[in-house]
C-alpha cells in the first residue's frame, strides 16, 4: 500500500482519544509490511522496530505521529431519543447539520440537526449553537436508542477521503494521520536503504487530551533522539498570522526550546542537500506536539519537530497536500541515513 | 430508488436539468402527455384531457450555493441560491459545477480564534471553497461564475424507516407525484415538476397560467423542529406521524371544503396525517390558488428534519401515507368538486 492509501485507510476509519483501536490495526497491518517487530504498549501505542546496521549498539531513533482524532461523547440520551454530547478540540461552530457515526452496542449513523431558517427569529443566527443545546439523531425510537447507545459512547465525524485538484487532499483527521503517512512514507524508503540507526515507528494515543501516548512510548523504548511528525496550521485566505506555513511548499521544520538545535541544524542540511524545500514554523513554547512529553523522557530526549502544512485544522474538511508528506517522508528517510553513534554522541554536546 | 436518484441530483433554482432528466427517464411512455415550458416545468397529464383538472406540483429545485467570484489565491467565492441557514454551511464538502469537482469549505482553525468568535457565526459571505487551486487561472480553468454549488451528501436509508439525503426538499414531493402520475386517473390530473419554487415559486406561476386547474395541490417536504431540546409544543411537524396538512402559510390558505375533504378523507380511511403548525414558509400553492380566476387548493407535505441544510430526514411511511392520502382525494373528485 502506498501512503496516501494508507492515510485514505486511517481517516476513513474512527478513533477518538482512548478509543483508537480500529485505526491503530490499519497502523499495525501497514507497519508489520515495513518493519522488522511491532509491539502495542498498555497505552495503545503501536511501536515498529525497524533494526539498522550499526553494531553493537545502534542509535536509537523514535519517528511519532498520532492516531487518535478529535470527536464527541454522549452526555445523555434525550428525549425523543436525541443524543446530547460533549467534546474536546472541536470548534462548535463546525457541527451543525454534520453526518456523524455513534459508536454504541454497534455504529449508528446520526445527523446533527438543527431547526429549519423558516422558523427562525433574527436573532437567532447572530449567536453560533452552543454544543450543549446540540443533539444528535440516529432515526430511532427513544427506547431502541437507549438499547443501543450509553453515556459516554464516543461520536465521530463521517466523512470520506477525497482528492482535490493537483495533490490536494482533503478529509478528516490529517491532525495526526498525515503524520503517520510520513512514518509510513520514510518506512517505505528506508526499506530500500542500508542505516545504522534502529528507527523506531510509533503511532501514538491520547495526543488530543495532553501527549498522553507519547509520554509511555518514549519511556519504553528510550530513544537517542526523537521526531515527532504533526500537522500545522496552514496558510488559508483571510489569515495572516504570520506563524502559518504554505502548503505543497515542502514540511516545516519547527524551532524553538521544544527542538534541539543540532537536530535542526542536520534536518535543514539534510533537506538542502537533497532538494527538499522547507519552511520554518516559529515555536516558542509549548509546542503541543508528542515533541514536548518526548523530550523531557528519563534522562531526556533531544527532539525535532516537522510539520506538515494543514488547513481547517480539527475540522471535518481538513486539507493538506500529498507532496508535503512524500517530502517530509523522504526527509527523515534521508536524514536517519546519516545518523551514527556519533552523531547522537554530539547532541550532549553544546 | 427512485428517490435516491431524484436527491443526488443536481438542481439549484433554474439549473434543474438533471432532476428533469431523472423524471422523463421514469415516466417515459407511462403518461398520456408530457411537456416542457419556457421555464423549465415539466408538465405531464395522465387521464383524460376533459374533466375537472387537478394540479399537482412538487418542486425540482433545491436551496444550495452559486459560485460568485474566484480570489487570487484560486478560492472560490459563493452566494446562498435559497434560504440556508449560515450556520450550517462551515466544515462541509461540496461539489462544484456539473462536472462536480469537490471542494471544501473550511473555518479558521479554532485554535488561533478568540472566545468571543467562537460564539460568533461566521457569516456566508465571509466563506469561500477550497478546490485545491493554486491561483486564480488554475481556478477559472476550472469553474465559471454562476456555477451551481451542492453539498456532497449520499443518500441512505436511515435509522428505522428513516432516510437522509440532500434535497428532500422537495425531491420527496417529486417522487409523490411521479408515484401518483403512474396511477390510472379517469379525470385530468396534471402533474407538474416545478422549477424556481425556493427563488419565488416562479414556475408555478406559469404552468399553473397554462394549465388553468380548478383544484390545486403543492406536495411539500415541510420543515420540522422535531430537533434535540425544542419542547413538544414547538415541534410544527413530527417525521413518522403522517403527512403534513398545511392550514395556513405566508403563500396561501387552503381552501376550506377541500381542505375538509382531505381531512375527511385521512380519517375515513384510516390515513395517519397531522397539521403543519406554523404559518411560516410559502408554497407552489400559492400561484395556482391565485392563477387565472383561482383555484381550489391545499398542501401536503412529507415532514422533513433538517430541510434546507446539507442533510435532510424523512420518514417513508409518510412518504406512503402522502401517495396514498392524494390518491384518495383525486378518486374522491372523480364526479367533479364544488369549492
Amino acid at each position: 500500500m502506498d501512503s496516501q492509501g494508507f492515510l485514505k485507510a486511517m481517516v476513513e476509519e474512527a478513533g477518538t482519544s482512548g478509543y483508537e483501536g480500529r485505526v491503530s490495526e490499519i497502523v499495525r497491518k501497514a507497519f508489520t509490511e515495513l518493519c522488522d517487530t511491532v509491539r502495542e504498549d498498555k497505552l495503545g501505542n503501536i511501536i515498529g522496530l525497524k533494526k539498522g546496521a550499526g553494531s553493537p549498539d545502534p542509535p536509537k531513533i523514535m519517528l511519532a505521529g498520532h492516531v487518535d482524532e478529535v470527536g464527541l461523547t454522549i452526555t445523555k440520551i434525550d428525549k425523543r431519543g436525541y443524543l446530547r454530547f460533549s467534546g474536546l478540540g472541536v470548534d462548535q461552530r463546525t457541527l451543525p447539520s454534520q453526518e456523524v457515526v455513534v459508536h454504541g452496542a454497534r455504529d449508528l449513523p446520526g445527523v446533527i440537526c438543527v431547526k429549519p431558517p423558516h422558523l427562525l427569529k433574527p436573532e437567532d443566527r447572530e449567536k453560533a449553537y452552543k454544543m450543549e443545546d446540540l443533539g444528535i439523531d440516529v432515526g430511532l425510537p427513544e427506547e431502541r436508542v437507549r438499547e443501543l447507545v450509553n453515556v459516554g459512547d464516543e461520536v465521530t465525524l463521517a466523512r470520506k477521503f477525497y482528492n482535490l485538484q493537483g495533490e490536494f487532499i482533503a478529509g478528516k483527521a490529517f491532525d495526526d494521520r498525515a503524520g503517520v503517512a510520513v512514518i509510513h512514507e520514510c518506512l517505505l524508503h528506508l526499506a530500500k536503504m542500508k542505516h545504522q540507526a534502529d528507527v523506531y515507528a510509533v503511532a501514538t494515543v491520547q495526543e488530543e487530551v495532553g501527549l498522553r501516548g507519547a509520554t509511555t512510548a518514549t519511556y519504553g523504548i528510550v530513544p537517542d533522539a526523537g521526531i515527532a511528525i504533526d500537522v500545522g496550521f496552514g496558510e488559508q485566505p483571510g489569515s495572516d498570522d504570520p506563524r502559518l506555513i504554505a502548503l505543497d511548499k515542502g514540511p516545516g521544520l519547527d524551532i524553538g526550546p521544544n527542538i534541539h538545535p543540532k537536530m535542526l541544524e542536520a534536518l535543514r542540511k539534510v533537506a538542502s542537500d537533497n532538494n527538499i524545500p522547507y519552511q520554518t514554523v516559529v515555536s516558542p513554547g509549548r509546542s503541543g506536539t508528542d515533541a514536548w512529553p518526548m523530550q523531557v523522557t528519563g534522562a531526556g530526549v533531544p527532539t525535532a519537530i516537522v510539520s506538515i502544512p494543514n488547513r481547517y485544522m480539527h475540522s471535518s474538511v481538513e486539507v493538506c497536500n500529498a507532496n508535503d508528506i512524500k517530502r517530509a517522508g523522504r526527509l527523515l528517510a534521508l536524514f536517519i541515513l546519516t545518523v551514527d553513534r556519533s552523531f547522537v554522541e554530539g547532541l550532549a554536546c553544546y | 430508488m427512485l428517490l435516491k436518484r431524484l436527491c443526488e441530483a443536481m438542481g439549484i433554482s433554474g439549473q434543474e436539468a438533471e432532476v428533469r432528466a431523472v423524471i422523463r427517464e421514469e415516466l417515459g411512455g407511462k403518461v398520456d402527455e408530457m411537456r416542457c415550458d419556457t421555464m423549465g416545468n415539466v408538465i405531464v397529464r395522465k387521464g383524460p384531457e376533459h374533466g375537472p383538472r387537478v394540479m399537482l406540483a412538487a418542486h425540482m429545485d433545491e436551496v444550495g450555493l452559486m459560485i460568485s467570484g474566484i480570489t487570487k489565491e484560486g478560492c472560490l467565492r459563493f452566494v446562498k441560491a435559497g434560504g440556508t441557514d449560515d450556520r450550517v454551511i462551515l466544515s462541509k464538502v461540496v461539489l462544484v459545477g456539473k462536472s462536480r469537482i469537490p471542494g471544501v469549505i473550511g473555518p479558521r482553525p479554532h485554535h488561533l480564534e478568540t472566545d468571543k468568535e467562537r460564539e460568533t457565526p461566521v457569516k456566508s459571505d465571509k466563506l469561500y471553497i477550497d478546490i485545491g487551486c493554486k491561483s486564480r487561472e488554475e481556478a477559472e480553468s476550472k469553474v465559471k461564475l454562476g456555477d451551481p454549488v451542492i453539498f456532497d451528501t449520499s443518500f441512505a436509508e436511515f435509522g428505522e424507516g428513516y432516510v437522509k439525503g440532500r434535497a428532500l426538499d422537495d425531491r420527496i414531493g417529486c417522487a409523490v407525484l411521479v408515484e401518483i402520475l403512474k396511477q390510472d386517473w379517469s379525470i385530468p390530473v396534471w402533474g407538474v415538476f416545478t422549477s424556481q419554487e425556493e427563488v419565488g415559486c416562479r414556475g408555478a406561476t406559469i404552468a399553473a397560467y397554462s394549465i388553468q386547474p380548478e383544484m390545486g395541490i403543492a406536495l411539500e417536504g415541510t420543515v420540522s423542529a422535531d430537533v434535540a431540546g425544542v419542547e413538544d409544543e414547538g415541534l410544527v411537524t413530527q417525521p413518522g406521524n403522517g403527512p403534513a396538512i398545511g392550514i395556513m402559510d405566508a403563500g396561501s390558505i387552503p381552501n376550506r371544503h377541500m381542505l375538509a375533504q382531505v381531512v375527511g378523507l385521512a380519517k375515513q380511511h384510516g390515513v395517519p396525517f397531522q397539521f403543519r403548525r406554523t404559518t411560516s414558509g410559502g408554497n407552489d400553492a400559492g400561484p395556482i390558488q391565485r392563477s387565472h380566476a383561482g383555484a381550489a387548493t391545499v398542501t401536503l407535505s412529507v415532514p422533513c428534519k433538517n430541510i434546507h441544510s446539507p442533510v435532510a430526514i424523512a420518514n417513508l411511511g409518510d412518504f406512503d401515507n402522502c401517495v396514498r392520502l392524494v390518491g384518495l382525494f383525486l378518486k374522491s373528485v372523480e364526479g367533479g368538486f364544488r369549492a
